[in-house]
């Protein structure tokens, strides 16, 4: 079958990286160690795939102190949000394609 | 790609966001335990007022004398205090059982979100009693507990906004009717909790 890939986002091929966007994507804002525990992740793995993101300017990062502990926040930039709804619409077109 | 895995894709993310704004872990049995305690308190409160020996007799006591102002508060502290602790506690476990934690950055927002109403509640009810305006406070109570509930439903599940209007509903006509205060306040928050309570238990098969 012959499927149109180009609508697909690339930064999003990592599972992990299109969990992170629907939790920024639903969220104002999300720290480091709060979207560590939901999504289950290593420091490392997490810190890597948010560079990515942030690479590819999708997210938006806020470090800050609370007392001496760094405290570092994330968003959604716009770009991003936009990126993640074609996503999900690429996903859609996928299914309906494969319906028929 | 194979079509299951969009579907499990698109089911993951829908999810994430889902536990990502929503706390879930709200334990139907809280609300029954809050609801026994406000009746077990309703009772006492009704008790400590009228007697209660006599049922034929006038009221043997009037709600201005102070020490039966003490006795009521004392009762209502510790309704508060018991559904509080109650909550918290099958809360904590509930979410051990779901593998979620308890202190996470939503129920953070659900109870910031329902502290502002419910501070701004207990204050004026506290005036109210200070000044000796007895006739709203129940409707007060009602209203305020209401609107917090509303508040905080954006953070969990939606069923508890539906409580929060039946809460703000009965504080009206309870406004309307003084003197029948305990009636209201005894069906908003005892029989009413035990019914939501049952109804989430069964609902989300805890």
């Amino acid at each position: 079958m012959k499927i149109s890939l180009e609508s697909f986002d690339k930064a999003f091929e990592n599972r992990l990286r299109l969990q992170i966007m629907s939790v920024l994507v639903a969220n104002d804002y999300y720290d480091f160690n709060a979207l560590k525990e939901l999504l289950n992740a290593t420091d490392g793995n997490l810190a890597s795939h948010l560079k990515a993101l942030e690479k590819e300017e999708y997210i938006t990062v806020n470090k800050s102190f609370i007392g001496r502990k760094p405290n570092t926040q994330y968003a959604a930039s716009a770009k991003g949000i936009h990126a993640f709804k074609k996503h999900l619409e690429a996903l859609e077109n996928l299914i309906k394609q494969q319906k028929r | 790609m194979q079509e299951k895995d969009i579907y499990s894709e698109l089911s993951s993310i829908r999810n994430l966001m889902e536990r990502s704004t929503k706390f879930i872990s709200l334990s139907g049995l809280s609300g029954i335990m809050a609801g026994v305690y406000a009746l077990a308190g309703a009772f006492l409160g009704y008790k400590t007022v009228y007697g209660g020996y006599n049922t034929l007799s006038y009221r043997s006591n009037y709600i201005n004398e102070p020490q039966i102002l003490w006795q009521l508060s004392l009762i209502a502290a510790l309704v508060l205090v018991l559904s509080l602790v109650t909550g918290i506690w099958l809360t904590i476990r509930q979410a051990r059982k779901k593998g979620e934690k308890f202190w996470n950055p939503v129920s953070k927002r659900l109870l910031v979100n329902m502290a502002v109403p419910l501070f701004t509640g207990g204050f004026f009810i506290l005036i109210l009693i200070l000044r000796g305006d007895y006739a709203i406070v129940a409707s007060a109570s009602l209203i305020f507990y209401g609107l917090a509930l509303i508040a905080g439903s954006h953070y969990t599940l939606s069923d508890v906004k539906w409580l929060g209007f039946c809460e703000i509903i009965l504080g009206l006509v309870a406004a309307l009717l003084p003197g029948y205060g305990i009636v209201f306040w005894t069906i908003g928050f005892g029989i009413l909790h035990i019914l939501y309570g049952s109804i989430m238990h069964f609902k989300y098969k805890q």
